[in-house]
């Protein structure tokens, strides 16, 4: 109680940095939305397993080639002739466009392309977001380390960060894919297996390390030189301390806006990873193995193609101007890629 | 300044020196990795994969092996596949790359050119409807996979609307040279020209738009205004001309990467058999020394655009010639 007259006779204490941007940006409208539209993308995705049993009835990582499903009280073969003069082919049934079996039809093997998308979802979400956790940590090492210590210890990680900056980011992730799919690698305690979602995040995970390690070392650089670090030199403080309390602050509100770039940036890449089938591999799925099966479909049931599309879009839009919005909140002027 | 030409290309040579060391411990010394198991295919015994490694020279010392690739590619170009014996990998990279820049060079004109429209338009008509719908637009066309952008395109132009007025003049998947009939040319690759430039026109619009307003806020846009320029003259003739520095610098990058091989997704969708196409091919196949040869052409690509930029950058603004 005797806290409370206290605190009415000062004025009250200024709100903090996070508290004033955490304001910032619930006022800002469009950033709630595309924070609401991925959490319920999130919680869809979590629903899979009860979805697969409750509503679908199949299971999604199971050919289903002589199954029949009933539909407008008829029997009708999940895999049926095709819908052409001379029945010639095997088209899978198309969608029903109402919650239960084969809501939005079935792919080539039959499987539930409603019940496979949550399941993709899943598997795309957590890569993405584990991947952007490794490269944010990975980047935040490196660039205080390099713009901390400076010396050798920056140009031997500078001339790293530039080697890697200068390897076209694609064909890395492509070529690092392509040897680990087929057997995983080995280091001792270090194991990657090959068939694990573990080998997508790290390769998706290292990749971008340079887009935000160079601007943190930047940012370290600038605060090393800035007075306030100098003060706390001049006062003796030790390396850690100043690391600590000065440096690692100013970095972690970096990294909270590059965050949603980072993540919408390994969403895609996931996806195309997985599109040139050197991503998830089968019978497990993403968004991106179900717009490669759909692309053999494309013209007969287009929407096994459309359907992981807009759910990529939608997901990478939200998390798009849910960036933007924590950088006008936190640090109008961060650049990634700087 | 030719010191700092000088400089930026010794350290070119250097990047691309690390840049193929990397790619070749990456297929060739990856623990586990084993190239001879992988060209003598599953089950092999291990004398088949003796053979092999003798036969393909996999079982000299790591270094000898890169010099020879390295030579093999550059110096004396006879590099063979592994899969298709016999056949050169240096001149088929160089068929595939007149594919390759067609493809990015006509994207690169539609891009910067809807991007500097879209950018000017949305830093003109600030916080208004028009800047807020034209960047709306924009963050969708960045958050597109391609590869689905591709896959869109060729159902409504090769399937769903091809019988329409619309679409019936698009031609069958695949590319056609300019020399044969360049209309042809043309019609062959404006879906993959839009469909590879609508991220970029994205990405290009808003970055030109907050340097646009960035540059607004400068002395010498007070001094314009002052004199008596109208906005549009301030706006066009002053602020942009400023404003594109920062566009430049990213269209060298992002057009290195394209022609290195950044296209293949597009490419891959729209069968044209470009240099990224190869790659994806060599892929499938693993076929190894077609990998080296196009990532190491790429690299390239990537290294020396960076450079050019970078010396650009030197001539236009003598701040920069004194850093690094």
């Amino acid at each position: 109680m005797s806290d409370m007259t206290a605190n009415e006779t000062l004025a009250p204490p200024a709100p903090g940095y996070w508290a004033t941007a955490g304001r910032k940006l619930v006022r800002d409208r469009a950033a709630m939305i595309s924070l609401a539209v991925l959490v319920v993308i999130a919680l869809l995705c979590a629903a899979a397993p009860w979805y697969a049993r409750h509503v679908s009835h199949t299971n999604p990582f199971q050919s289903n080639l002589s199954g029949t499903v009933v539909r407008h009280g008829r029997t009708m073969e999940v895999l049926g002739a095709a819908d052409n003069p001379l029945h010639l082919g095997i088209e899978p049934i198309g969608p029903s466009w109402r919650l239960g079996p084969y809501m939005l039809g079935a792919d080539q093997q039959g499987r539930d392309v409603a019940a496979r998308m949550l399941y993709g979802g899943r598997n795309s979400l957590l890569i993405s977001f584990a991947s952007a956790a490794v490269c944010l940590v990975l980047a935040a090492l490196t660039g205080i380390l390099a713009g901390f210590f400076g010396g050798w210890v920056d140009r031997g990680i500078s001339f790293l960060l530039d080697a890697l900056w200068a390897f076209p980011v694609f064909l890395l992730a492509i070529s690092l894919s392509v040897v680990l799919i087929a057997h995983g690698i080995d280091f001792g305690l270090f194991r990657l297996d090959a068939s694990s979602l573990s080998l997508p995040i790290t390769i998706i995970g290292v990749i971008y390390v340079p887009y935000v390690a160079r601007p943190v070392r930047g940012l370290v650089i600038g605060l090393r030189q800035s007075e306030y670090v100098m003060a706390a030199i001049g006062i003796g403080a030790p390396a850690w301390r100043i690391l600590w309390y000065d440096i690692l602050p100013n970095v972690i509100s970096a990294l909270v806006v590059f965050a949603p770039l980072i993540v919408a940036l390994d969403l895609l890449t996931e996806a195309a990873l997985s599109f040139l089938s050197i991503g998830v591999q089968p019978p497990a799925a993403s968004w991106g193995t179900i717009i490669h099966d759909g692309e053999s479909l494309i013209y007969t049931r287009p929407v096994v193609a459309i359907a992981p599309g807009l759910a990529i879009v939608i997901t990478v839009l939200a998390l798009n101007i849910l960036g933007d919005g924590l950088r006008d909140a936190l640090d109008p002027r961060a650049k990634l890629r700087n | 300044m030719l010191g700092t030409i000088f400089r930026r290309l010794v350290h070119m040579v250097a990047v691309l020196f690390g840049i193929s060391v990397l790619v070749f411990l990456i297929f060739f010394a990856t623990p586990g990795a084993n190239p001879a198991a992988r060209i003598a295919g599953k089950n092999a015994s291990p004398q088949t994969i003796a053979r092999v490694e003798q036969q393909f020279g996999l079982n000299r010392p790591l270094p000898v092996q890169y010099g020879l690739m390295m030579k093999k590619i550059f110096i004396t170009r006879n590099l063979t596949s592994y899969v298709n014996l016999g056949e050169k990998v240096v001149p088929q990279v160089f068929r595939a790359a007149p594919v390759t820049l067609s493809l990015v060079g006509g994207a690169a004109v539609i891009w910067i050119l809807f991007a500097v429209v879209i950018g000017a338009a949305a830093a003109a008509f600030r916080n208004t409807w028009i800047d807020r719908l034209l960047m709306v637009l924009s963050l969708i066309g960045i958050s597109m996979p391609v590869f689905w952008v591709g896959t869109m395109a060729n159902l409504f132009t090769q399937g769903i609307w091809h019988h329409t007025l619309l679409f019936s003049w698009v031609p069958p998947l695949g590319y056609i040279d300019f020399s044969k009939s360049p209309f042809g040319w043309f019609k062959a690759l404006i879906i993959p020209w839009i469909t590879l430039a609508i991220l970029y026109i994205g990405l290009y619009a808003r970055v030109l738009r907050a340097a646009l307003i960035e540059t607004m806020q400068e002395d010498f846009i007070r001094t314009a205004r002052a004199k008596g320029l109208t906005e549009r003259q301030v706006l066009l003739r002053h602020a942009l001309r400023c404003s594109l520095v920062s566009v430049v610098t990213l269209f060298g990058l992002d057009f290195g990467v394209l022609v290195g091989g950044g296209a293949l997704l597009t490419e891959v969708v729209f069968g044209l058999q470009g240099v990224g196409y190869l790659t994806y091919q060599a892929l499938e196949t693993l076929d190894l020394p077609m990998i080296m040869a196009t990532v190491i052409y790429a690299s390239v690509f990537v290294v020396v655009s960076n450079a050019v930029v970078d010396i650009l950058y030197a001539a236009f603004d003598p701040r920069m010639r004194l850093r690094r």
